[in-house]
């Protein structure tokens, strides 16, 4: 079926209005995005994270469809018992063999750092299952504290920016990259702002025999200091400057599917929100180098791995 | 109607149980908003960008024409305006006359 958004208003989207999330914020975007590309009936297991206590506040729900959510970490496990559960009973019988997927919401909290350990063992297992990592680079739920997926010198809670420390000392973790490493069939990145490039990622991790995993990135207007219209494009931002390639690893085949240039320089992204403003400030001109530094690394090695020249890149102006 | 989680004890479900899917529709998030989304339907080409975009599912359609935003639930965020190709999607200070 192709993807056009007038076919996809006559769906039902699954996820309800009247939830608590912030104004502009991205995970919902997300999960409407995905829930509407399924082509099957899908069971929800959540993480602990903010779109887990704005859409499912007690007597509230938002979800239309099956939800579970036990704890923080232990997401991927939940799924990894519906799935041997559907697989049992379908086996016994008990149950008619209609085609189910299973998919978890976790934020970067629970997948990068708290989840990490029980996401990697779910994959090993190779249960059927589709993770996607709503990415919004710290623990915004509890209000705003640094995580394994914040940036190097943005400011958070527990990184605050001072005379001392220009925000948050060290850089990401390659997430993606480490779930690549399991060797699963379906790997990606994606966007919040490009809807087309994430519904068309979310059915081939559907389609996927095995595993999935999709690295979606969602800008948090409340923890990133930015108005809340600029959501997308902080988020398209970030794809330009090379700082958020979108990509996807097909049975170990990495192919590059957003820009194939780097077009804009990290600074532009770095302008856009206030939890980088002490670094435009003049305070720290050497962390801007950095950053750049490590995006220009990863999105060498990813062109590479693509099977692309690697990009010379200018120095850019700080 | 209940205000949400105002019910007296008695009529809480045994357990906790939450009784009806989407049941959040109640939470009139409306009255967050400062701006109101205006929509020129003469320039609108019902391209659905603001549809696929809205966090709160605010665009309502009909055989894939827009119609209406739901001011019960928008919270104003005005990302519909700043991605509408067309820009025939305004926002408008919410004032009390």
């Amino acid at each position: 079926m192709t993807l056009k958004l007038r076919d996809l208003t006559l769906l039902d989207d699954g996820f309800e209005s009247g939830h608590g999330l912030c104004a502009g914020c991205s995970e919902s975007v997300i999960v409407r995005q995905v829930l509407l590309a399924l082509a099957n009936e899908p069971v929800v297991a959540l993480a602990t994270g903010c779109l887990e206590v704005s859409s499912t506040r007690f007597p509230d729900t938002s979800w239309k469809v099956p939800l579970i959510h036990s704890a923080f970490e232990n997401a991927a496990t939940s799924a990894s018992g519906i799935e041997a559960a559907y697989k049992a009973l379908i086996r016994k019988g008990r149950m008619a063999d209609r085609p189910m997927t299973f998919v978890v919401f976790g934020g970067d909290g629970a997948t990068y750092d708290i989840g990490f350990q029980w996401l990697s063992g779910a994959l090993e297992r190779g249960h059927k299952f589709m993770y996607i990592c709503l990415n919004n680079e710290g623990y915004m739920n509890t209000g705003i504290q640094r995580s394994g997926a914040t940036m190097l010198g943005a400011w958070t809670t527990t990184t605050p920016a001072g005379d001392l420390v220009p925000g948050k000392p060290q850089w990401r973790k390659d997430m993606t990259g480490i779930v690549a490493a399991h060797g699963i069939p379906y790997v990606a990145q994606a966007a919040v702002h490009n809807w087309k490039d994430l519904m068309t990622k979310v059915r081939k991790a559907e389609a996927a025999e095995g595993p999935a995993f999709l690295n979606v990135f969602a800008p948090c207007d409340r923890g990133w200091r930015y108005e809340p219209e600029d959501t997308m494009a902080v988020s398209r931002l970030a794809v330009d400057a090379a700082l958020w390639p979108l990509y996807e690893i097909v049975d170990g085949a990495y192919k590059l599917n957003g820009p194939r240039h780097k077009s804009k320089p990290i600074t532009d992204y770095l302008s856009s929100q206030g939890r980088f403003r002490h670094l435009m400030r003049d305070r720290e001109p050497g962390v801007i180098e950095d950053i750049q530094a490590n995006v220009d690394r990863e999105w060498n090695r990813l062109r590479v791995r693509c099977g692309l020249e690697p990009e010379v890149l200018e120095k850019t102006q700080v | 109607m209940t205000q949400p989680g105002a019910e007296p004890w008695g009529d809480v479900p045994a357990g906790g149980t939450v009784l009806f899917p989407g049941s959040t529709e109640r939470n009139l998030t409306g009255s967050w908003r400062t701006k109101l989304p205006v929509i020129d339907f003469d320039a609108c080409t019902d391209c659905m960008i603001c549809w696929v975009m809205c966090p709160d599912s605010c665009f309502k359609t009909a055989e894939g024409k827009l119609l209406s935003v739901d001011l019960d639930h928008c919270k104003g965020c005005g990302i519909c305006a700043t991605e509408c190709p067309v820009k025939c999607i305004e926002m408008v200070l919410e004032e009390r006359d």
